[in-house]
C-alpha cells in the first residue's frame, strides 16, 4: 500500500542561522527510514511520466521500488545504468521542472522527492557499496573529450562503458568543471564530485589536467594522435558584464571569478593562499542559480548585508525555487524590480555603492516573460563595497577560434544537430554550455549522453 | 608535475627557470604566457614565457620575487617539480612587417622584452633596446639584449651605471634624434608603460604593451583579468596580453592590480617569517 501523505518527507537541514556562517552542506540527507518512507509515496505508474522528464532517462520508478525493498545497492545500479553522476544530480538538478514536474503525486499535493531519493541512494552507495571496477572489453577505438565538466564526464562514462579508450583533456588543474569551480561546497561537497570522478577513472577513463585544448593541442592534432572522434564540452566562457560605468572598480567581480576563488581555489580556508575581498555589504546582480550561489557564498564569507539585485519580479527568477527559499532563510535581501545603472567608487577606485533604477513589468517579451521597463527618475543607491555580476556567460572562444570547419552562431555557441550533437566538423561532437550557453548541469549531461551514442554510431559505421 | 631543468639567479630578486614542458614548448610563441601553481595550497599566477626550446621541450620563465607565490617558487631547485604549468596562453605578439622598432623593458619586464627584440631582430627589423633598472645591481640580460639589438641603452634611476634617467628620457632622445620608429614595444611596470605611451602618443608612434593583470584560469572563464581598452571591456588572457597602449585605461588597470595589495603583503610577510624560522631550526 503506497504512503498517501500529500507532502514529501521533510529533508533535514542545518539551521539557517548556523549554516549561513559555515560552508558545510545545507541539506543533510535522508536516513534509511526517511528514504523508505518517501519511496513508498511512489505509485510506480505504468507509463512512467517522470522518466520522460529526465534528460538522461533515469529509470525512476524502478530504482524507487528497490528503495522500498531496502535494496539500496540495487537501486544504485539501476540509476547508474543511465546516469554517471547520481550524487551530483540528486543535489543540483532542477527536479521541480523535470522528473518531479511530471509526477502524478504532484497533482494533489507534493510530487515524490525523486532528487532526494537519488541523492540518498548515491550517498548510501558511496559509504556502503563497493565500486565494481568492471573493465569492459576494450573495442580498440580512441575518443578524446575536451573538458571534464558534466557534459564531458557523462560522455566519457558512457563511451568507456562501451569499451572505448577515452581520454579527457581538462584546462584547469582539477577535473569537474563547474561542479568544482562554480557550485559551492555547501550545495555540492567537492569530495563527492571527486568520488564520482574517481569512479569514472576506475572504469578506465584517463584524465589529463592542465591541458588547454585550442592552445597546447588543436582538435586537428587530436585526430593526428589517433583519436577517432572528439567531443567538446568546454562549458561557459567569458562572463557577461552590463557595460555600465564602474565595472572596472576594485570590488566588482564576475560570479565566475568570485565563485572560482572560493570553490576551486578555496579562498574560504586559511591554509590556501587565494586572496578574496571579504565584503561587508554586497550586491549580487542577477536572478539565476549562480546569483543565489554567489549571494549565499558572500554571506558565509561574513558579509552583513547581501542583496540580490534583479530587474524583474521573483516569479520571473530563473533560479530553482529551493535555492531562492534557502537564500531567503539565510537572510539574503531581495532587491527586486531594480536594475543597476552604475557602480560608484571611492577615491581609491574601490566600490562604495551601486546605483539602481526602479522597474515595472510591461508586456511579455520574446522569452514570454513580462519585460521590465524603467521608471524614470527613480534612481537610488545601495551602499555596498562589493558587486558580483551573475548575468551569464558567453561560450569559451579558444576552440572554435582554432578549429577549422567548426561553426558557431552569432552568440559564439557551437552549432550542433539537436539529435546527434554532431558539429559542422566531421567526427567532432559538442554539448553543454559550449552549445547552449549557460544552462544546467543535467542538460549538459543529457547532451553528453546523446553525443556518446552518436560517437559510438559514427565510429562503428566507419 | 613539471620538472625544473635549470635554475639560475639573475640578480638578488630575479631568477630564471628552465622547465620541462614539451607540449607547451612545441606551441609557444613570443608574447604568450603560462600559468603555474607551486603546490596544492598555492595560487595560480601568470608568467610570460621568456624563452622556449622546441627540440629540448623546455620553456623558460623569469620571475621576480615579490610575494608568497614567487618566494615559494624560489624554494624549488633543479630536479624539483612545479605542480601545475599550463600554456601557452594568450595571443602571440604580432611582429610582422615592422622596419624599425624600439623595444623598451623596465626591470623584470626586460625578461619579456628580450624575446620580443630577439624575434624582431631575426625577422630583419632594426631594433633599439632601451632597458631601465632602479640601480646597476639589478641589471639583467645585458649581453643577450646587446646581441639582438642595433643599439642598446641601459638607464638606471639612481645613475649607478653611469647613465641616470628613465627609459622615457632615452626614448625621447632617440625619437628627437630622428630614429624614425614605426613601432614601440613597452614591457614593464604599468606606470612605466603609461609614461612610454604618453610620450609616443605625442609623436604618433604605434605602441604595443604587454599586460599582466590578476588572473585565475587564464583561459577566458573567470573574467578577473579584464581591462578597458578603447572604452570596451577586454580580457587579457584571451584578447591579449598585448594591447594598443594608446587605448588602455592605465588608471583603472593600476588600481585593479592593487586589489589584494594588503593581503599579499601580509601573506608574504608571514611566509618570510616561516622561512626564516625554518632556516634557524635547520
Amino acid at each position: 500500500m503506497p504512503n498517501m501523505t500529500p507532502k514529501k518527507t521533510p529533508m533535514p537541514e542545518q539551521d539557517p542561522n548556523v549554516r549561513n556562517k559555515n560552508f558545510e552542506e545545507v541539506a543533510l540527507g535522508y536516513t534509511e527510514e526517511m528514504a523508505i518512507e518517501e519511496a513508498q509515496r511512489c505509485l510506480n505508474c505504468k507509463n512512467k511520466p517522470c522518466v520522460n522528464g529526465c534528460p538522461v532517462g533515469v529509470r525512476i520508478p524502478e530504482f524507487i521500488q528497490k528503495v522500498t525493498q531496502h535494496d539500496f545497492a540495487g537501486a544504485y545500479q539501476t540509476i547508474k545504468m543511465t546516469n554517471s553522476l547520481p550524487a551530483v544530480c540528486g543535489r543540483v538538478c532542477p527536479q521541480e521542472t523535470q522528473c518531479e514536474h511530471n509526477c502524478v503525486r504532484g497533482i494533489k499535493g507534493e510530487p515524490v522527492g525523486i532528487g532526494r531519493l537519488e541523492r540518498f541512494v548515491a550517498d548510501w552507495y558511496m559509504k556502503n557499496g563497493e565500486e565494481k571496477a568492471e573493465k569492459v572489453q576494450p573495442n580498440g577505438h580512441k575518443v578524446a573529450i575536451v573538458g571534464a565538466g558534466p557534459a564531458g564526464l557523462t560522455c566519457a562514462g558512457d563511451l568507456a562503458a562501451l569499451g572505448y579508450s577515452v581520454t579527457i583533456f581538462e584546462a584547469l588543474h582539477t577535473a569537474g568543471g563547474v561542479l568544482m569551480y562554480g557550485i559551492p561546497q555547501f550545495r555540492l561537497p567537492k569530495e563527492i564530485v571527486q568520488k564520482e570522478i574517481a569512479s569514472l577513472e576506475a572504469k578506465g577513463v584517463e584524465i589529463k589536467t592542465d591541458m588547454v585544448i585550442g592552445k597546447v593541442l588543436s582538435v586537428d592534432e587530436l585526430f593526428e594522435m589517433g583519436y577517432e572522434a572528439v567531443f567538446i564540452g568546454t562549458g561557459a566562457g567569458l562572463p557577461n558584464f552590463m557595460n555600465i560605468p564602474g565595472e572596472g572598480l576594485v570590488g566588482t567581480y564576475s560570479a565566475n571569478e568570485f565563485l572560482t576563488r572560493v570553490n576551486l581555489m578555496k579562498a574560504y580556508l586559511d591554509e590556501y593562499d587565494t586572496p578574496i575581498i571579504r565584503p561587508k555589504n554586497v550586491a549580487v546582480v542577477g536572478g539565476g542559480n549562480v546569483a543565489m550561489d554567489a549571494a549565499r557564498t558572500a554571506k558565509r564569507l561574513g558579509a552583513e548585508n547581501v542583496y540580490i539585485v534583479y530587474r524583474r519580479a521573483e516569479e520571473q527568477m530563473p533560479a530553482r525555487k529551493e535555492e531562492i527559499h534557502h537564500a531567503k532563510e539565510e537572510g539574503i535581501i531581495f532587491s527586486l524590480l531594480h536594475n543597476p545603472v552604475a557602480i560608484h567608487g571611492d577615491e581609491n577606485g574601490r566600490v562604495r555603492a551601486i546605483e539602481c533604477v526602479e522597474m515595472e513589468l510591461g508586456e511579455p517579451d520574446a522569452s514570454g516573460r513580462r519585460k521590465p521597463v524603467e521608471k524614470k527618475g527613480s534612481n537610488f543607491e545601495i551602499p555596498v563595497d562589493c558587486v558580483v555580476m551573475a548575468i551569464g556567460n558567453s561560450p569559451n572562444p579558444l576552440i572554435r577560434s582554432t578549429t577549422e570547419g567548426l561553426e558557431a552562431n552569432s552568440h559564439g555557441c557551437i552549432i550542433v544537430n539537436d539529435e546527434t550533437m554532431a558539429t559542422t566538423r566531421k567526427g567532432v561532437y559538442a554539448a553543454g554550455d559550449a552549445v547552449s550557453g549557460a544552462a544546467t548541469v543535467i542538460l549538459a549531461m543529457g547532451g553528453g549522453k546523446e553525443a556518446a551514442r552518436s560517437i559510438d554510431e559514427y565510429i562503428q559505421s566507419k | 608535475m613539471f620538472k625544473i631543468i635549470e635554475k639560475r639567479k639573475l640578480n638578488d630578486s630575479m631568477t630564471k627557470m628552465v622547465v620541462d614542458a614539451p607540449f607547451i614548448a612545441k606551441k609557444a610563441n613570443a608574447g604568450q604566457f603560462i600559468i603555474l601553481r607551486v603546490n596544492e595550497f598555492g595560487e595560480r599566477i601568470p608568467l610570460t614565457i621568456a624563452d622556449y626550446d622546441r627540440e629540448k621541450g623546455t620553456v623558460s620563465i623569469i620571475y621576480q620575487i615579490v610575494g608568497k607565490t614567487t618566494m615559494a617558487l624560489d624554494q624549488l631547485n633543479e630536479g624539483d617539480a612545479i605542480l601545475d604549468f599550463i600554456g601557452p596562453l594568450g595571443k602571440a605578439s604580432e611582429l610582422e612587417g615592422y622596419k624599425k622598432v624600439a623595444v623598451i623593458g623596465g626591470g623584470a619586464g626586460c625578461a619579456i622584452a628580450y624575446p620580443q627584440a630577439k624575434a624582431l631582430h631575426q625577422m630583419g627589423a632594426k631594433v633599439d633596446v632601451i632597458a631601465g633598472f632602479r640601480n646597476k645591481d639589478l641589471i639583467i640580460l645585458e649581453e643577450e639584449m646587446g646581441a639582438v639589438s642595433d643599439h642598446l641603452v641601459i638607464t638606471t634611476d639612481d645613475g649607478s651605471n653611469g647613465n641616470k634617467g628613465f627609459v622615457t628620457d632615452a626614448l625621447r632622445k632617440n625619437i628627437e634624434d630622428g630614429a624614425g620608429y614605426d613601432l614601440v614595444i613597452a614591457i614593464g611596470p604599468l606606470v612605466m608603460m603609461r609614461a612610454v605611451c604618453n610620450l609616443t602618443k605625442e609623436f604618433g608612434i604605434k605602441t604595443i604593451i604587454s599586460m599582466n593583470p590578476i588572473m585565475i584560469d587564464g583561459t577566458g572563464m573567470c573574467g578577473g583579468c579584464r581591462l578597458t581598452v578603447g572604452g570596451k571591456t577586454k580580457f587579457a588572457c584571451v584578447d591579449g596580453p598585448d594591447f594598443d597602449g594608446h587605448e588602455v585605461d592605465f588608471d583603472e588597470a593600476i588600481k585593479r592590480t592593487r586589489t589584494y595589495f594588503d593581503l599579499e603583503r601580509e601573506s608574504a610577510r608571514e611566509y618570510n617569517c616561516r622561512l626564516m624560522e625554518g632556516a634557524k631550526n635547520a
